[in-house]
């Protein structure tokens, strides 16, 4: 019954996505206020529904309702319930719902949060993401339908796939999925504005606030599935430019981007085109990384099951939006008003140069994962592009666009002067470049690799403090935005610092170990104490207690595990990890080793500054909220200001 | 079981508590397969490096590249041996060659391109938006004489 | 006014190409030894008289079968091998590839020639209740003429010329349309040199 009600509720929501995308802009024709007004109760019914949907599938799985097979396949009665409810998004279908809940509710949040808007923007804005809604409801409804009911029944389900029975995927899926389909909202408000026929600053003024919500979002996302990574694969890894981690990576990038690009828009009404560009690229990244993921076309460990027919759907799907996206730019722009002077040297040239090598970057990385297969598609043969590539070419393009970054805090609008900049920063110019030459030496060896992270980590941090410092000097009242720059630059600098930390001074050691043996990464000793079996849930460990010795003192005990669950042949490795400011230990338990005395194989690291990286990305993501929430965002009194715009805008396309 | 293990575990550290071997037969052989192998590709994974995949085939190739590396070869000859057996497939930094001159070169090339587009628009930016200012600024001013 | 189609014409372009891409498999690895000659082995056979190696073969076209007995997929093709054997005369050579697992020895590690023992043992239960395509099988044990031959799973076949060198690879298994479309054209028409 439930199942069928959550069908019915997703069927229902379908007709009102149908609605909003096509009676409120039709309501901008001939301005008709009245459909225009149909909008926002459009956009907040379709969300209840959705999320009706969603309820009804997670009650299902609460339930262990095994008649549905998207529970029979991604299940077990024997999971843990905080998994059976993370297993709704656990498989295609149910992560194409959570994608649905994500993307009405984000239009219900425009709906609830425009007051200032003028109506007919809304319907616009409202009108376009209902009509993205209507291409993801049609294909689940027709190819993806997670209320399939499966017959006969069978007596239990096939177990949620034990790598993703972990917190992480209780978190990481939802974060990033509310950041790829956040973006929506900016290419929503781009295509409102390029429909109105007016780019103006005021455009820029309202995407702001929503764009980085939806970037913060996926900065969260992208970073805690790096840590998941990180401690549930059990060799220490964070990052290995996987296809759909790039999918992942590309929309933030460009998305950056954006956020800068629309800074310039709105204080100095410039590069209008350009950040309209970008907001559809952005968006259009985030629908291209769902292509990516689900259509077999890449061989990624992340993909879900893969099914072609699916594949062609979202391509078709894909280009269309993207392609009537286009089209409307290529017919629009044309007609964009230039916008202020500006200097070769100026704040806006150094957001161009940011804007441009991110965008380079992004097409770095696109074409490293997308290469193979045009290869292929040429028939020219099979090759891999893996990290080897991306780190070589990726990493110089990085180097810049971190120098730039203090400088661009700094400089003037319209016009700056080099040696002015110059003069304010070379105090921290020459801090920085001290700290980049002494503190290698306090880990171990130097090297010039490890002093340009140094250098660039610290030129950041050092620069973000300098602004705070003189801002904090001046009278005045300081806004979220100021802090939110600055916090999130800081926390750009920390993850630099990170990375360069674990890369240069990581060490592994691969042991055989026995009872009582030890292994040494200076200063820390490795004791294998226990071997003691453990009972879970759904699943049969054997756990090492393994003693961490500093100084003669035994400071921490750590209980890596292998785990049997009763659903796979695989066994799991559940890697034990000792975190603190400086580092990380991590013992990883590998397989039994045969032999006269009982011993196994085990790995050990010593990994330095990794929570740098999970704190510089918190950082980040506070840095956008705090921005994002700033109060001049949300006075009243804009739509005083914005009133002329708004009578420009209400004008027939 | 356990009982018996804890005992042992405490006679033990006092008789055998010692450095626990390396689980390499000879760790600077291991050394180089480790960074070799992370350029190359499991063949039967879904995208996961020799490194660090457990799968059968990648056990046998380890051991084939441990051998190698034992008879001499260099790395280039180790991946030459792959790729003659297994095609370009099974490197993950793909060999430069005209095949691959876009992927290796294209970003770079692009950035000089953008960056040197990106110059040329500033400089000619400044002197459009003078003209039109100027022409505005002319419009307006005849406008305001006329009221 | 042209330069802002660009964008489009970029992603058009790409439409194409992730087009083309949902039809391929990218999983699939073609075999650079195709064109080359047969890598050499001698490795012992099945029935254990004679050790075999694929210059015996020169002046014949054959084919070379990998396969095991633990391999699924194997079972799907074993009846069309068998056919084809009875009424084809170009000869199979089989590989039995890695027929002793690490499952059969969890007790212990084997040694070679207990290895041997089993391997035969397993593999000619096996042929005897499915059939025996193979002029003879070869023992590749611990898959290193597997690694010479680029093998990455099973079941692949090789087929060869009468020079020895190897002019197709199919992987998977063989299928009626793969054998009439594929498999006996090229056999009949290197037959004919």
């Amino acid at each position: 019954m439930i199942p069928e009600l959550g069908q019915f509720s997703l069927v229902l929501a379908a007709v009102m996505s149908v609605l909003l995308g096509v009676l409120p802009l039709w309501g901008t024709l001939r301005p008709n206020p009245t459909l225009q007004a149909l909008a926002r109760p459009l956009a907040l019914l379709q969300f209840v529904l959705v999320a009706l949907s969603f309820a009804c599938l997670a009650y299902a799985f609460l339930n262990n309702d095994f008649s549905v097979k998207y529970v029979a396949n991604h299940s077990n009665s024997l999971l843990p319930k905080p998994y059976q409810f993370a297993a709704v998004w656990g498989g295609h279908e149910g992560s194409l719902l959570l994608w649905m809940l994500m993307l009405t509710g984000w239009a219900a949040a425009v709906a609830l949060f425009s007051q200032t808007l003028p109506l007919v923007m809304v319907a616009r804005v409202l009108g376009v993401m209902g009509l993205i809604t209507v291409g993801f409801m049609l294909f689940i409804l027709f190819t993806s339908n997670p209320f399939d009911r499966l017959f006969p029944v069978p007596a239990d389900g096939r177990d949620l796939n034990p790598l993703l029975q972990d917190p992480g995927l209780v978190i990481h899926p939802p974060m990033l999925y509310m950041g790829y389909v956040g973006m929506s909202v900016a290419f929503a408000f781009a295509i409102a504005a390029l429909l109105s026929g007016r780019l103006d600053a005021a455009w820029a003024r309202w995407s702001r606030p929503w764009t980085v919500i939806a970037w913060a979002f996926l900065t969260l996302g992208i970073g805690l599935g790096s840590w998941w990574a990180y401690y549930e694969l059990g060799w220490g890894g964070w990052w290995f430019w996987d296809p759909v981690e790039n999918a992942s990576l590309m929309p933030w990038l460009v998305g950056t981007a954006l956020i800068h690009s629309l800074m310039v828009t709105e204080k100095r009404g410039s590069f209008k085109a350009w950040t309209v560009l970008l907001a559809i690229a952005a968006f259009s990244l985030s629908l291209l990384g769902t292509f990516l993921v689900r259509s077999g076309v890449l061989t990624s460990v992340h993909a879900f099951a893969t099914d072609p027919t699916r594949g062609v759907f979202i391509l078709i799907f894909l280009a269309i939006v993207v392609g009537a996206s286009l089209t409307l730019f290529a017919w629009r722009a044309p007609q964009v008003t230039l916008g202020g002077s500006m200097g070769v040297v100026s704040r806006e040239s150094f957001m161009l140069l940011n804007s441009v090598l991110l965008v380079v970057a992004t097409g770095a990385v696109l074409l490293g994962t997308l290469y193979p297969l045009v290869i292929d598609a040429l028939n020219l043969g099979k090759l891999s592009v893996g990290p080897p590539y991306f780190n070589l070419v990726f990493a110089p393009l990085m180097v810049p666009l971190l120098f730039i970054l203090v400088p661009g805090t700094i400089a003037r609008w319209r016009e700056a002067h080099v040696s002015e900049m110059f003069q304010e920063l070379r105090w921290v110019g020459a801090a920085s470049l001290l700290l980049a030459i002494g503190l290698p030496f306090v880990w171990g060896p130097w090297s010039i690799g490890t002093a340009l992270g140094v250098f660039l980590g610290m030129w950041v941090a050092l620069g973000s403090l300098h602004n705070m410092v003189n801002r904090l000097r001046k009278p005045g009242r300081i806004g979220g935005s100021f802090w939110g720059q600055h916090l999130a630059h800081f926390g750009l600098a920390v993850v630099v610092l990170g990375i360069t930390g674990v890369k240069s001074y990581e060490v592994e050691r691969d042991v055989r170990m026995g009872l009582g043996q030890t292994v040494t990464i200076e200063p820390y000793t490795f004791r294998l104490v226990d071997m003691v079996d453990v009972n879970g849930p759904n699943y049969k460990a054997t756990q090492a207690h393994v003693e961490v010795v500093k100084n003669d003192k035994v400071i921490h005990v750590l209980y890596p595990e292998k785990r049997r669950y009763f659903s796979t042949a695989m066994p799991m490795t559940e890697a034990a990890i000792r975190s603190n400011f400086f580092g990380d230990l991590y013992v990883s338990l590998g397989d039994p080793i045969a032999g006269d005395t009982p011993s196994w194989s085990m790995r050990v690291y010593h990994k330095p500054f990794v929570p740098w990286l999970w704190v510089g990305v918190l950082l980040m993501v506070t840095g956008g909220m705090v921005a994002a929430l700033d109060r001049r965002y949300r006075r009243r009194d804009i739509s005083a200001q914005l009133k002329t715009v708004g009578e420009a805008m209400s004008n027939p396309v | 079981m356990k009982r018996w293990l804890i005992i042992l575990a405490l006679c033990s550290s006092a008789v055998w508590a010692g450095e626990a071997p390396p689980r390499a037969e000879d760790p600077q052989v291991e050394a180089r397969l480790v960074v070799l192998a992370e350029e190359l590709r499991c063949l039967v994974c879904q995208n996961e490096s020799l490194a660090s995949s457990n799968a059968e085939l990648a056990e046998d190739l380890r051991r084939e590249v441990r051998k190698l590396i034992r008879q001499g070869m260099t790395d280039a000859e180790i991946k030459t041996y792959l790729v003659e057996r297994y095609g370009d497939f099974v490197l993950y930094r793909p060999a430069v060659k005209p095949l691959t001159w876009p992927l290796w070169f294209g970003p770079f090339a692009i950035l000089i391109l953008a960056v040197w587009g990106l110059w040329r628009y500033l400089r000619h930016r400044k002197a459009l938006v003078h003209q039109r200012m100027s022409d505005a600024d002319n419009a307006q001013a005849e406008s305001l004489l006329k009221e | 006014m042209k330069k802002f189609l660009i964008p489009l014409a970029l992603f058009f372009g790409l439409v194409a190409f992730l087009a083309v891409g949902l039809k391929r498999d990218p999983r699939e690895i073609p075999s650079p030894l195709v064109g080359k000659p047969a890598p050499a082995f001698s490795l012992p056979t099945l029935t254990g008289d004679q050790p075999f190696s694929p210059a015996d073969y020169k002046g014949q076209v054959w084919l070379f079968n990998v396969w095991a007995t633990w391999c699924v997929a194997c079972r799907e093709e074993h009846p069309l091998l068998v056919e084809f054997s009875k009424t084809q005369s170009v000869p199979i050579i089989g590989l039995s590839y890695k027929e002793v697992q690490a499952a059969d020895q969890t007790n212990g590690p084997l040694s070679d020639d207990a290895k041997l023992s089993l391997a035969r043992e397993r593999s000619l239960r096996f042929l005897q209740r499915q059939g025996d395509p193979y002029k003879l099988s070869v023992m590749d044990l611990d898959g290193s003429v597997g690694i010479d031959y680029g093998v990455y799973g099973v079941p692949e076949t090789y087929v060869i010329d009468r020079e020895g060198i190897i002019r197709y690879k199919q992987v998977g298994p063989v299928t009626p349309e793969i054998l009439e479309t594929k498999l006996l054209p090229l056999i009949r028409q290197l037959e004919k040199s």
